[in-house]
């Protein structure tokens, strides 16, 4: 058993840096353990343990994503410097190049890339619906065509886990039925079904239980009995972890809080939650309060090739000619390796010369993003989180008045009053 | 600075130390011995942390005035030089004038101005403003103002003399302006040495340069594409053979292994090294063999076989014209080619940089494929450890009389 967690995942340079007790490794029958250290005696927020194949993860916990098998201009080394234990692959994108077949003769996705912590893939879905012009969705499955030749494709339930298992990534997700959160009507209704049928044919089709953890994803749009009979259903099915999805699709922010917090409230407390789409300091903040544990988001990292760096009051437009003689760095509080040596006028200038200023911004944003869920855990474990959200909403908004209506809300539904 | 030469081979190739570089007068640099290439101080791609994989870097960072010159007044109101406005600890600073990678357009230059191209367009620079910038730059040395627009085909003696006698006058500026300015104490200067490809220019210009009060010699107009090779070789001795034995030629816009072998042995010391960044800006990684640690008998079979083979094959690179800078040279392997899609070794089999002993040939053209930063990165890591680690087996071959085994080496080497 022991050799199952150590080994599993084939990552070639790095020994698993579980820092659980052998013993309980030993006994976890799944790849997945959930410790949960601290809830909130406030607020539904928890900090936990996530033990998984390649190492522990410290929830709440925010995800970069590197969605070809890397994070833009960020080497392992640097990932991993920064503290992160879990990052994102995409695999509609890796399952189109390089392909499943060379992945497996690559050790695995941690081969490939040459990461040794964690790795979560989604399925495919969103992709097929956001990236992909003509693709029809059938009982089967869905059918696009490939950008690179042409060629029609179908994405099934099984084909989607057949790729992730080449990939050996620690949290795979199911195939879901993804439809627009902007979309109404019966259609939500047969894709929240739809999902529950494929999360079967998933489970099913995952020839590695034992190593890889399938992740269950809650649909059912912004309508609330849907996401009920959703959420009866999925729950009744033996998976490791659960995720919310179908939303941060750009509807009304007052709708999104509730499903997330409706979906909290259904949801076991002792599997992950997992956010997906999340990335805006605000929302993670809220919707840890909401009881949700992990999340994902390209946002930080895409702002930052943009030369958009983030900041505890909001964003800094590095390009922006105000920052031309600002010697001070981005974040004076920031121990990141960018802001410990430059400043916000080299930044600015090297942007006109060469690609390394995007990378400079891109570690500050992770770290920022790391940093913003490390101060949120630890004010859980220290049970003053609701003093820590007071704090953080006062320093990212000029005013009270400024603060958006639907975060006062959710917080207030969970007993946080912000003034 | 003080060039204190080991050993001179073939009476004009030579290997040393330039020591008493900087203002502290307490770093040196091996030579021959190249500068390390920079976008305004920054390695192509690459922050501090993947830079420092990188366990021998030059002591001497080369920036630009391409680069710098539209920043002057961020500079200005900086105060601190440039160095300290980039975050650079532990480094030498040299100043140039263009950036060999780079090329420009022609037919700006005056009698008075030279151009250069910032990301906002031209930028024309005075004597008087280019010392202003080197005052804010603040460099440990740099090379003065010159005029070396001589390297297009049908130049004319007219406009070659015309290029010798401008930079005469800029060197002769600068120098009055150098010696009356405070910022500059500390700082040395280059002399630029032009002439085209007429040998009486050249040798006119290098003894002209030679008279005056300057730390070293930049050879310039001799670039990889403005002549073929052994008109360069024939200019290079013809120049040297005028310049004082105790001060350093430094070789601009030369970066080819070839190339760069040919030159040391005319006598240069110091060359720039963007070469290893074009090479990974066409997605190339560099693999030419330079270990000639061979046993004896070994090496004897080798040049035997060398002999019948390359016969041809000195031609092989041929030598390019000034458009074809970014075509694949052979010294270098092509990752996008669809032959490395499955292919799981390292770059480079026994290179110990970070991209070899973390990477394979697979994900490297993965990254190519799909378009990913992280090439550049990874790529940039590999080209400069090899290009390193060429010089520092150039520097074992001047100091073991093994020229021509390195050449050999060097040139027999194909991409599988």
């Amino acid at each position: 058993m022991a050799a199952a967690v150590v080994a599993c995942g084939a990552g070639t340079h790095h020994t698993s840096e579980s820092q659980m007790p052998l013993k309980k490794a030993l006994s976890a029958a799944s790849p997945l353990t959930l410790r949960i250290v601290a809830e909130c005696s406030v607020t539904k927020a928890r900090a936990c343990d996530l033990i998984l194949p390649h190492s522990a993860v410290s929830t709440p916990v925010f995800m970069p994503v590197g969605t070809q098998g890397t994070l833009k201009g960020i080497t392992v080394d640097q990932l991993e410097g920064l503290g992160c234990q879990i990052c994102l692959g995409n695999t509609y994108h890796l399952g189109m190049r390089p392909g499943p077949d060379l992945i497996t003769k690559a050790n695995g996705l941690h081969g490939f890339m040459n990461w040794g912590r964690n790795l979560l893939t989604d399925s495919g879905g969103f992709q097929m619906v956001s990236l992909v012009e003509l693709s029809e969705v059938t009982e089967e499955g869905v059918k696009f065509k490939s950008p690179y030749d042409d060629k029609e494709i179908l994405l099934s339930p099984e084909k989607s886990i057949s790729i992730q298992n080449s990939l050996g990534s620690d949290i795979m997700m199911q195939l879901d039925d993804v439809v627009s959160s902007t979309v109404t009507g019966p259609r939500v209704e047969e894709a929240m079904h739809r999902s529950i049928r494929w999360l079967d044919r998933c489970i099913a089709a995952n020839k590695n239980p034992n190593k890889q953890n399938l992740f269950a994803i809650i649909q059912g749009g912004l309508n609330a009995d849907l996401r009920k009979a959703c959420l009866d259903e999925m729950t009744r099915r033996d998976v490791p972890g659960f995720a919310i999805g179908g939303l941060s699709g750009g509807e009304e922010k007052d709708d999104f809080w509730r499903m997330v917090t409706l979906s909290t409230d259904h949801l076991p407390r002792e599997k992950p939650r997992y956010l997906m789409g999340v990335g805006y300091a605000v929302d993670l903040v809220v919707c840890v309060a909401l009881g949700c544990d992990m999340f994902d988001c390209v946002f930080p990292t895409r702002t930052a090739r943009f030369g958009s760096a983030l900041v505890p009051w909001g964003s800094l437009q590095v390009k922006h000619k105000q920052y031309a003689k600002d010697f001070q760095p981005i974040d004076p509080d920031c121990q990141c390796p960018t802001c410990k040596r430059h400043t916000r006028a080299y930044l600015h200038a090297l942007f006109k010369s060469d690609t390394a200023a995007m990378h400079h911004i891109t570690i500050h944003n992770i770290a920022y993003q790391l940093t913003l869920m490390r101060s949120v855990r630890q004010s859980i474990v220290e049970d003053r989180l609701p003093e820590f959200i007071r704090t953080f909403m006062k320093r990212m908004f000029p005013s009270r008045d400024q603060y958006p209506g639907w975060a006062v809300d959710a917080l207030a539904s969970v007993n946080v009053t912000v003034e | 600075m003080k060039l204190e030469l080991a050993r001179v081979v073939r009476g004009t190739g030579r290997l040393g130390v330039l020591r008493g570089l900087g203002r502290t007068a307490q770093h040196s640099l091996e030579v021959p011995g190249c500068l390390l290439y920079t976008h305004l101080g920054a390695v192509p791609h690459l922050t501090q942390d993947t830079l420092h994989t990188l366990s021998s870097l030059p002591s001497v960072t080369q920036v630009t005035l391409s680069n710098i010159a539209e920043h002057q007044e961020v500079l200005e109101e900086f105060k601190d030089g440039f160095r300290k406005f980039a975050g650079l600890h532990d480094t030498l600073l040299y100043c140039s004038l263009h950036d060999s990678a780079a090329p420009c357009p022609t037919g700006y230059t005056t009698n008075k101005t030279v151009s250069v191209w910032g990301s906002g367009g031209r930028i024309e620079l005075t004597v008087a403003k280019f010392m202003a910038l080197q005052k804010a730059v603040q460099p440990d040395w740099y090379q003065s103002m010159a005029d070396g627009e001589t390297w297009q085909n049908n130049t004319s003696r007219k406009r070659v003399r015309k290029s010798v006698d401008r930079t005469l006058a800029h060197l002769d500026e600068c120098l009055l302006a150098h010696q009356n300015s405070q910022e500059l104490e500390g700082v040395e200067v280059f002399g630029v040495v032009e002439g085209g490809d007429i040998p009486e220019e050249r040798v006119r210009s290098a003894r002209e340069t030679a008279k005056r009060p300057v730390a070293g010699f930049c050879l310039d107009g001799l670039q990889t594409g403005s002549m073929d090779q052994a008109l360069r070789t024939q200019l290079i001795a013809a120049v040297t053979k005028e310049l004082p034995e105790e001060k350093p030629r430094l070789l601009q816009g030369v970066g080819r292994p070839d190339e760069v072998l040919a030159c040391v042995e005319v006598g240069v010391d110091l060359f720039e090294s963007f070469f290893p960044f074009q090479v990974t800006e066409r997605g190339c990684a560099l693999c030419f063999s330079f270990n000639i640690s061979l046993d004896p008998e070994r090496a004897v079979l080798e040049l035997n076989e060398d002999e019948r083979d390359t016969a041809g094959e000195t031609q092989h690179n041929g030598d390019v014209s000034l458009d074809d800078q970014t075509r694949m040279t052979s010294f270098e392997m092509n990752l996008k080619d669809k032959r490395y899609h499955d292919d799981f070794r390292p770059l480079v089999e026994g290179c110990g940089c970070y991209c070899c002993k973390n990477h394979q040939r697979a994900y490297l053209h993965h990254l190519l494929v799909t378009n990913e930063l992280l090439a550049g990165v990874l790529l940039t890591i590999h080209n400069t450890a090899h290009y390193q680690g060429f010089f520092s087996a150039l520097r074992e071959a001047v100091a073991g009389d093994k020229l021509d085994i390195l050449r050999r080496r060097v040139l027999r080497e194909r991409k599988e």
